[in-house]
């Protein structure tokens, strides 16, 4: 048995206990700045991630809290400028700074080499550079917030965008900073998989992890620099008033669409394959049961990366583009909606007949299958032309967005970071907190967008500051969802960095997990393995029993 | 070493994918805006001098070729060889950019800045408008391809530097390889450019 | 769930929208309930070995094909729903919509111009003709499921057929600054004649009105407000505050002293005499203002000490 790795020379020292880790290795901020390290790279992304959160969060509980009363006067609190600065903010940051960096960059920074048996990527330094650069895209991003903010939505629509006051060329040239953070991250993981995987490790013995990245990776190399070049031209306009896309000047605003779109939308699928590649973990794992379907979800990965990139006119129906490409962009729309529907049925095969344990991470899996499939299956009505002309920027749409970007990516990345861990800080949580916030999430989550859904099929349009007096008790509604799903994100975030303040007390494969970062010690070493592991185990092979510590003779 | 050298030059192509994505946005931007102004662009590429555009053409190429020799000899631990290769290569992209630099000025000189410098016509001239915005686009990708250009300028420097301190041989060349990759793409991208705007219709 | 029906059209797409609800319904029943069945019935038990099972390509299949037959199907429909509303029919009464932030503009056929809210005859096809004057707006009418972006330097169209008598409130669904979501109106589908009487005296609340309270509706209605102020506050043209019965003084140099035929005029032919210090910039209004309102602005302007 114990076949998962086999090292003859190292396997004699693993034994004596738990060596130095990765996070007490080097000690010094110096240490942490400078660092190669993917582990630590990871760990920081991790942090900046938390941290944006919780700010884009704050912009999202003040949006809701406006939105309480359907009519203000003049002198309410939050004005309406004040207002359109708050839901744009909110947005740039959700999308920008937390949910595309979150899981490729902090949680596969810190796995995918683990998994694949790899001492780190295949450039080091490259990483590091992508996280400064991130640095830096957030620092400006910052600035621009602190310099009076932008409010031209995360769309940046021409020609509100360049005409609007407000450091807006600053916040377009951040988020173009923020794509070349996004572009090297991608081309690293690229290689990493190509060169880098274990001997012995053939593409299909890669975890479903590293497929779902690997296509991630291949959008944000593919389509970050047409929304990078967008923005630059962008930024240009507003400064010599070159027109591009501005009509008044020649240019065509419905061509900042087409480029803005040819970018967000594969973007949508660079924010949902990595949660979908979290669930594919845990699934397997928590119901100790094969992947059902293992070619058929890693396959689906890489068509809804290559579909992705067809589809972008659909949220452009009633803007003014050709019928032909409307019909086009509907008809591919629905073909992109298969791969998603293969691999949720896929996870609900590979629990039937699974042996299923219902802690943390798996809470938040099953919590993912529900809300995720809400949202895609709303995709639909948005695809369908007839029905997009009514929904189209309404609160249909943005409780759409919702469901799959909150309740598929943010969920999956925090089932991610409930099972990854004792993993990152050789600590296990208090399990009976992490359920309580699950469940607090959930509840909350639906209370705040299924009223959503509500008034946007009766017409309620979105970026709103006042209503009509008909909506308010939804409104009202989805404020107090609000205030319910921050009360468990808090809860989870506290749970989590109360555990840190124990000794390090995890073993090193608590959930008995299949793939090769299970086989390392918790927290992992600098090097991650002492000698280059060998994979004998197909990931999420049961046949035979998986111990709860490394199995190295 | 060789696991590491194809995962370089993975990632290179991956960059030079980015690369040519970034530019291919200008492409259809200029394509579907020509496809709107048609006559304004025909007019307007008329100030573009051919013949400096054509000149600037054969040294990018001559610039390509020394670079492959320069790769070659790398390869084969000729470190003189290299040298002088990589000199030529240098000096040619130099000699690009200050031909662009007198087509720049040149043109700033008669007022074809686009947008609110454009002042070659008069802003009620109906072909004012389509015009500007060719030289939006012209500006714009020539001047992302001379950003290029002078980038390659600064790591061909650099890569001279290391060459001289004898860094390469044969066993270990990748850097130059890699720079070569760079900059033939870059010459791609001028071939395309300069029919695409100097030689409209 | 949706909002009123205004419409044939609307009513086709609500039909679209009920059976795709339906369809995700037992979608979501399916998937929701095999996780929460899968969490009860195979609820972990130590020792307990799970069977190996990779794959059955029949399974997949089902799974795969019928979903995709499912939303071709889906697709047919709703684009069918869309090419069928998306061009006006020949015969539309045809009104110009001019959008500009924050207000919608509409000019009738017989040219008569009005702001915000309009009436049009029942059962008739009616088309929207629109531009913008600065940003992107959208022009969305929630009842008859019709939306369409209003952009500058281009015209695009929507149209749609009331069919009953009722008030629909339009939307600005595109993002477009401060004011967005009050960038709203309202459109009157009343019976033809109705519609005939209220082109030629406007709306019957008019009749009850006194003559400064129209002139301030035409005021806005005709966008005077975006270049006049009444409160003293100078503009792109001279304040009305205290206009009635003063000196204006003319960049050629003559002056008069303002009465009722000097308002007229300048409604009517503005660039005849212009006012020193400004631009002759006016739109001229001659034969746009419907003579109520024109009355109606004489008074208001008076009222304006
Ligand atoms: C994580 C991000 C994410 C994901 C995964 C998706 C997934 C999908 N989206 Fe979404 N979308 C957004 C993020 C995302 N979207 C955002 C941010 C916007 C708005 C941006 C803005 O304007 O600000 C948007 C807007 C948007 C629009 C434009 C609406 C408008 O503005 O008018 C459309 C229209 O087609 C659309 C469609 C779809 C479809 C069809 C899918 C599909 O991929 C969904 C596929 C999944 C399923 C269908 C569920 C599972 C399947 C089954 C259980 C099988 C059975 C299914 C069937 C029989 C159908 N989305
Ligand atoms: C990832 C994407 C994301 C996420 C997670 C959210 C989360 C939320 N959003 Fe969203 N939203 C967008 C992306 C997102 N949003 C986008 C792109 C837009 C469009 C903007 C535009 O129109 O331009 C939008 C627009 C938007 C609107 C529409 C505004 C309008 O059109 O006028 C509203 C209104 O209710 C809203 C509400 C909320 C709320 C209440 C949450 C809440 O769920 C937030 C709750 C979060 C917190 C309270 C923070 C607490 C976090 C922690 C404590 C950290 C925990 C960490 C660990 C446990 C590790 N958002
Ligand atoms: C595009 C801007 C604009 C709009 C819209 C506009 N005006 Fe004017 N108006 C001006 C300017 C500029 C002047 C001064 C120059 C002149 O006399 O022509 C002026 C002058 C006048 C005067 C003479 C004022 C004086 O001080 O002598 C009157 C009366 C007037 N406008 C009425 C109206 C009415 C009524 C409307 C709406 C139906 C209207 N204007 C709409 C720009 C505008
Ligand atoms: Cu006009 Cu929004
Ligand atoms: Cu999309």
């Amino acid at each position: 048995m114990a076949d998962i790795l086999t090292s003859p020379h190292a396997g004699a020292d693993v034994h004596h206990g738990k060596e130095i880790d990765y996070i007490e290795a080097k000690k010094g901020i110096w240490s942490w700045m400078s660092t190669v390290d993917h582990k630590r790279l990871g760990l920081m992304y991790f942090w900046a991630v938390v941290a944006n959160f919780i700010v884009g969060g704050i912009f999202a509980l003040l949006v809701r809290i406006t939105l309480l009363t359907g009519n203000h006067g003049d002198n309410y609190f939050i004005n309406a400028e004040t207002y359109n600065r708050f839901f744009t903010l909110h947005g740039i940051v959700m999308v920008f700074l937390v949910i595309i960096p979150s899981v490729p960059a902090a949680l596969g920074n810190f796995v995918l080499p683990l998994m694949l048996g790899a001492k780190d990527v295949a450039f080091p330094r490259m990483n590091l550079a992508s996280f400064w650069i991130y640095i830096v895209g957030w620092t400006m991003a910052i600035t621009a917030i602190c310099l009076g903010m932008v409010d031209t939505g995360w769309t940046f629509y021409t020609p509100y965008s360049s005409t609007t006051n407000g450091p807006v060329s600053l916040m377009a040239l951040a988020a173009f900073t923020l794509g070349f953070s996004s572009i090297f991250t991608g081309i690293n993981f690229i290689a990493t998989v190509h060169k880098l995987r274990a001997p012995g490790m053939g593409w299909f013995d890669m975890p479903l992890f590293v497929w779902s990245i690997y296509s991630t990776s291949l959008i944000q190399v593919l389509a970050t620099p047409v929304v990078g070049i967008t923005l630059v031209l962008l930024t240009i306009e507003r400064a010599w008033g070159i027109g591009v896309f501005d009509a008044s000047k020649g240019g065509d605003p419905v061509l900042f669409q087409h480029f803005f779109w040819f970018y967000s939308h594969p973007a949508v699928y660079i924010m949902i394959l990595p949660g979908m590649a979290i669930i594919s973990e845990i699934i397997p794992t928590f119901s100790a049961k094969t992947m059902f379907g293992y070619k058929a979800v890693a396959y689906s990965s890489v068509a809804i990366a290559l579909i992705g990139f067809l589809v972008w006119g659909h949220h452009m129906f009633p803007s003014g583009q050709s019928q032909l490409a409307s019909l086009v962009f509907s008809f591919l729309t629905f073909l992109v909606a298969i791969p998603s529907g293969i691999k949720v049925f896929n996870w609900l095969a590979t629990m039937w007949r699974g042996n299923i344990a219902m802690d943390t991470p798996m809470v938040w899996a099953v919590s993912f299958l529900l809300l995720f499939t809400i949202g895609g299956l709303t995709g639909i009505f948005l695809g369908s032309l007839s029905t997009d002309i009514h929904l189209h920027d309404t609160y249909f749409v943005v409780a759409h967005f919702h469901y799959v970007m909150m309740g598929g990516t943010i969920t999956a990345f925090l089932g991610g970071v409930h099972y990854w861990w004792p993993k990152m800080f050789g600590r296990m949580y208090n399990e009976g907190p992490a359920k309580i916030a699950a469940y607090l999430y959930f509840i909350g989550f639906n209370v705040l967008f299924l009223s959503q859904f509500v008034m946007g099929s009766n017409g309620m349009p979105r970026r709103y500051y006042n209503y009509l007096p008909e909506f308010q008790p939804w409104h009202i509604a989805s404020t107090v969802g609000s205030w319910i799903i921050a009360a468990g994100l808090f809860l989870a975030l506290g749970n989590l960095l109360a555990s840190l303040r124990k000794p390090k007390d995890a073993p090193d494969n608590p959930w008995k997990g299949t793939t090769l970062e299970w086989q390392t010690q918790s927290p992992p070493i600098e090097h991650n393995f002492h000698d280059q592991p060998v994979l004998h185990r197909a990931p999420y092979d049961y046949r035979t029993p998986v111990s709860v510590d490394r199995e190295i003779h | 070493m060789q696991q590491q050298f194809d995962a370089s030059k993975l990632g290179m192509w991956l960059f030079l994918a980015t690369e040519i994505l970034l530019f291919g946005v200008l492409f259809v931007g200029f394509g579907l805006s020509q496809g709107r102004w048609p006559e304004e662009f025909k007019q307007a590429h008329h100030h573009l001098d051919r013949v400096l555009g054509a000149f600037n053409t054969v040294v990018l190429l001559f610039s390509s070729f020394t670079m492959v020799m320069a790769v070659n000899s790398a390869s084969r631990s000729k470190r003189k060889a290299t040298i002088n290769y990589l000199i030529v290569t240098i000096l040619c992209a130099i000699a690009f950019l200050v031909v662009k630099y007198f087509e720049y000025s040149h043109k700033i000189h008669e007022g074809l800045l686009p947008g609110q410098y454009f002042t070659y016509l008069a802003s009620t001239d109906p072909m004012a408008k389509g015009n500007s915005v060719f030289f939006g686009f012209y500006f714009m990708m020539t001047g992302l391809h001379g950003f290029h250009i002078f980038a390659g300028v600064v790591v061909l420097c650099l890569l001279l530097k290391e060459t001289i301190k004898g860094k390469y041989n044969a066993a270990y060349y990748t850097p130059v390889d890699l720079v070569g990759l760079y900059w033939h793409i870059v010459d791609l991208i001028w071939i395309y450019l300069f029919p695409l705007l100097y030689l409209i219709g | 769930m949706l909002p009123e029906q205004g419409s044939q059209h609307a009513r086709h797409v609500d039909t679209l929208f009920m059976a795709l609800f339906w369809l995700n319904v037992f979608f979501f029943v399916l998937v929701a309930g095999l996780a929460i069945y899968c969490v009860y019935a195979f609820k972990r038990r130590e020792g307990v070995k799970t069977p190996h099972i990779t794959h059955n390509l029949a399974l997949e299949l089902i799974w795969s094909v019928i979903p995709t037959m499912l939303v071709i199907g889906v697709f047919f429909w709703g684009a069918a729903g869309f090419l069928d509303y998306s061009v006006a029919p020949g015969n539309s009464l045809e009104i110009a919509v001019t959008a500009k932030k924050w207000n919608w503009t509409f000019t009738m056929p017989d040219g008569s111009v009005y702001g915000k809210n309009i009436q049009i005859p029942v059962n008739t096809n009616v088309k929207f003709v629109m531009t913008s004057m600065d940003v992107l707006h959208d022009f969305y009418v929630p009842a008859m499921r019709v939306k369409h972006d209003v952009l500058p330097n281009r015209y695009t169209e929507v149209w749609f057929n009331a069919e009953k008598e009722g008030t629909y409130h339009l939307a600005c669904a595109e993002y477009c600054g401060k004011s967005h979501s009050d960038m709203f109106g309202s459109i009157k589908a009343v019976q033809p004649a109705e519609y005939e009487k209220w082109l030629v005296d406007g709306p019957p609340e008019w009749a009850t009105m006194k003559p400064e309270e129209l002139g301030k509706i035409a005021y806005e209605a005709y966008g005077c407000n975006t270049c006049h102020s009444v409160d003293g506050t100078k503009n792109t043209g001279p304040t009305w505050k205290g206009l009635y019965g003063k000196t204006e003084k003319f960049s050629d140099g003559t002056t008069t002293v303002v009465d009722e035929a000097y308002i007229k005029e300048s409604i009517n032919i503005p660039g005849k005499k212009v006012v020193s210090g400004y631009e002759n910039q006016m739109p001229a209004f001659e034969g746009q203002i419907k003579p109520k309102l024109f009355e109606g602005l004489i008074a208001y302007i008076k009222s304006l000490k």
